[in-house]
């Protein structure tokens, strides 16, 4: 029989990760993701798959055992939100540097600063663009349902070990704290040691007579190896672009205009798709499950049949600029967005979408 | 069907805790739920509100502006959501407490002794589930067996001797809910 539970979204994550073999979780607890920290050592991971669990005594110490634990080859991870997710950002260049996969998750809450504890979608510009120093980027996981904070701990551990890529899963308080259906798989045992050894050849594993010692650093002061070293990582980050888009098209077909939003604004937009529908609105929804790589030729195809679009998320206009360069001035597009932890409501958007659309109502085009 | 529920109060009334029952109840009645709770300042004290969707078709919006059914139990949510109940939708209260009944002329109100009920038979820690009661009477949409279902998934197990005093308070929830307001 399914094994099907009700949770909330911090604990499905957390059950996930244990249930795809995570080795190691260090984080540190802040609303609205500390479920995951009490899930996890409510669960006694250790008796149950020898996971470690670990409340590190900061965000700071807790992304550089993580950065410990990678280069061991382990599937090993760290969750926070927001502010803790800021202090990080060095730990998470110099794993970009090194190329360690791990999984990071990130709950967000409205800021700058402490900001409140009500979900946002502000830190996309960070996540996506790059939140630490250096040419580097991560492979960014939107969900919008409890069951893909399940699924994507899975899928975000293979990811980031297929590329040797760090992967965060950006989330946001309304998914972290909701309660839906979720159906849970089979235990994936965690690899022991002979076989990360077998793996991972650029583990640190302790160094056999057959081969070269492996060294885990992000510094090299030739500046040629330098070069070399980011034009390797930009190839990657091509190749991932090209591979690894993923998004979710509703009621695409024949729609006219079209929603764009991710997370838990992708769900508000989903209600506001019906309610267009019930008032003869031709609207559609595209739903980004990768933030990067971003599904820009997908909204290519769709600019060539759309009217306008409205990109709709918890933040002043972030994920609009992608959604325009990804049309590139072949039809205009908006952003709508509540700030500072309010929520819209489904009609609200659709309100905005027919008078930005559909009313009687002269745009300009946007040409930067 | 589709119904969405918003249930609102003070914290510690066993707003949430009544949501989840409900949920779980629904879950295990092979119907798609969603349970999104007010988890912000409101949990530090003060009001907590949670919506819950119960549905035979995939869930869009678990966050909403409008609901079928609310549930309210302080007079600060009823000040927040009175407005928010869908036109020919319900509204039940316990009257206990609330200072400015509703004066809506297009929703249908029902109100509910369960506080009052409640220390009457001495099952004050259950109060929630007298108003659950009232609720499931209007709408039957949990089936008894498996609300008892929803209630051995969602009490932890050092509670489940008080399953039966669950089941008695929304059985009693059901026999005290009034009519206060009915659009024709």
């Amino acid at each position: 029989m399914k094994d099907i539970r009700l949770m909330k979204g911090n604990e499905a994550i957390a059950e996930g990760v244990i249930r795809a073999g995570c080795d190691g979780y260090f984080g540190y607890p802040i609303t609205p993701q500390s479920e995951v920290l009490e899930y996890l050592m409510a669960n006694k991971t250790k008796e149950r798959t020898g996971m470690i669990v670990l409340q590190a005594e900061s965000e700071i110490a807790s992304i550089h055992m993580v950065y410990g634990g990678a280069g061991a080859g382990k599937r090993v991870m760290t969750s926070s939100s927001s502010p803790g997710i800021s202090l990080m950002q060095e730990g998470i260049s110099f794993m970009a540097g090194t190329e360690l996969p791990c999984l990071l998750l990130n709950v967000v809450r409205g800021g700058p600063g402490l900001g409140t504890i009500q979900p946002s979608q502000s830190d996309y510009f960070q996540t996506v663009k790059g939140g630490g120093h250096g040419d580097y980027k991560l492979i960014v996981l939107a969900p919008a349902s409890v069951q893909e904070m399940y699924d994507f701990a899975k899928l975000g551990f293979d990811l980031a070990f297929k590329h040797r890529i760090q992967v965060m899963v950006l989330s946001d308080g309304a998914i972290g704290q909701m309660m839906e259906k979720v159906e849970l798989d089979e235990q994936i045992p965690r690899l022991t040691d002979a076989e990360i050894k077998v793996k991972f050849p650029w583990a640190t594993t302790g160094k056999t007579p057959d081969r070269e010692r492996n060294i885990i650093t992000s510094l090299d002061l030739n500046p040629v190896k330098q070069e070399i070293i980011n034009i390797n990582l930009q190839k990657k980050f091509k190749h991932i672009q090209e591979t690894e888009v993923r998004f979710e098209r509703i009621m695409c077909d024949d729609a006219e205009y079209l929603f764009v939003a991710y997370g838990s604004s992708a769900r508000i937009c989903q209600k506001a798709v019906l309610l267009g529908r019930e008032r003869g609105i031709k609207v559609g929804l595209l739903r980004p499950i990768t933030l990067f790589p971003f599904p820009t030729v997908e909204l290519a195809k769709l600019a060539k049949q759309v009217k306008g679009m409205l990109s709709v998320e918890m933040s002043a206009g972030q994920m609009v600029e992608d959604v325009r360069l990804s049309v590139n001035g072949a039809v205009p597009v908006e952003h709508y967005g509540r700030l500072g932890g309010i929520m819209p409501a489904p009609d609200e958007v659709l309100n905005v979408l027919e008078e930005n659309f559909i009313k009687e109502k002269k745009y300009e085009p946007h040409t930067n | 069907m589709t119904e969405e529920i918003i249930i609102a109060g003070f914290g510690g009334q066993g707003v949430l805790s009544m949501g989840k029952i409900l949920a779980y109840s629904g879950m295990m009645q092979n119907k798609e739920v969603s349970w999104f709770p007010s988890y912000g300042p409101e949990m530090r004290g003060g009001t907590a509100n949670v919506t819950v969707i119960i549905s035979d078709e995939r869930i869009s919006s678990p966050i909403l502006n409008k609901f079928d059914t609310a549930i309210i139990l302080n007079q600060q949510s009823m000040d927040k959501f009175e407005d928010s109940v869908k036109k020919g939708g319900i509204l039940i209260y316990d009257p206990n407490g609330i200072t400015r009944h509703p004066n809506r002329t297009d929703i249908n109100i029902y109100t509910i002794d369960a506080s009052d009920e409640a220390s009457k038979l001495g099952l004050a820690k259950v109060f929630n589930m007298f108003v659950l009661g009232g609720f499931l009477k209007l709408k039957p949409l949990i089936e008894p067996e498996y609300m008892r279902k929803g209630l051995e998934k969602s009490l932890p197990l050092r509670h489940h001797g008080m399953i039966p005093e669950n089941e008695k308070a929304i059985e009693k929830g059901k026999e005290i809910i009034k009519a206060k307001y009915l659009v024709n």
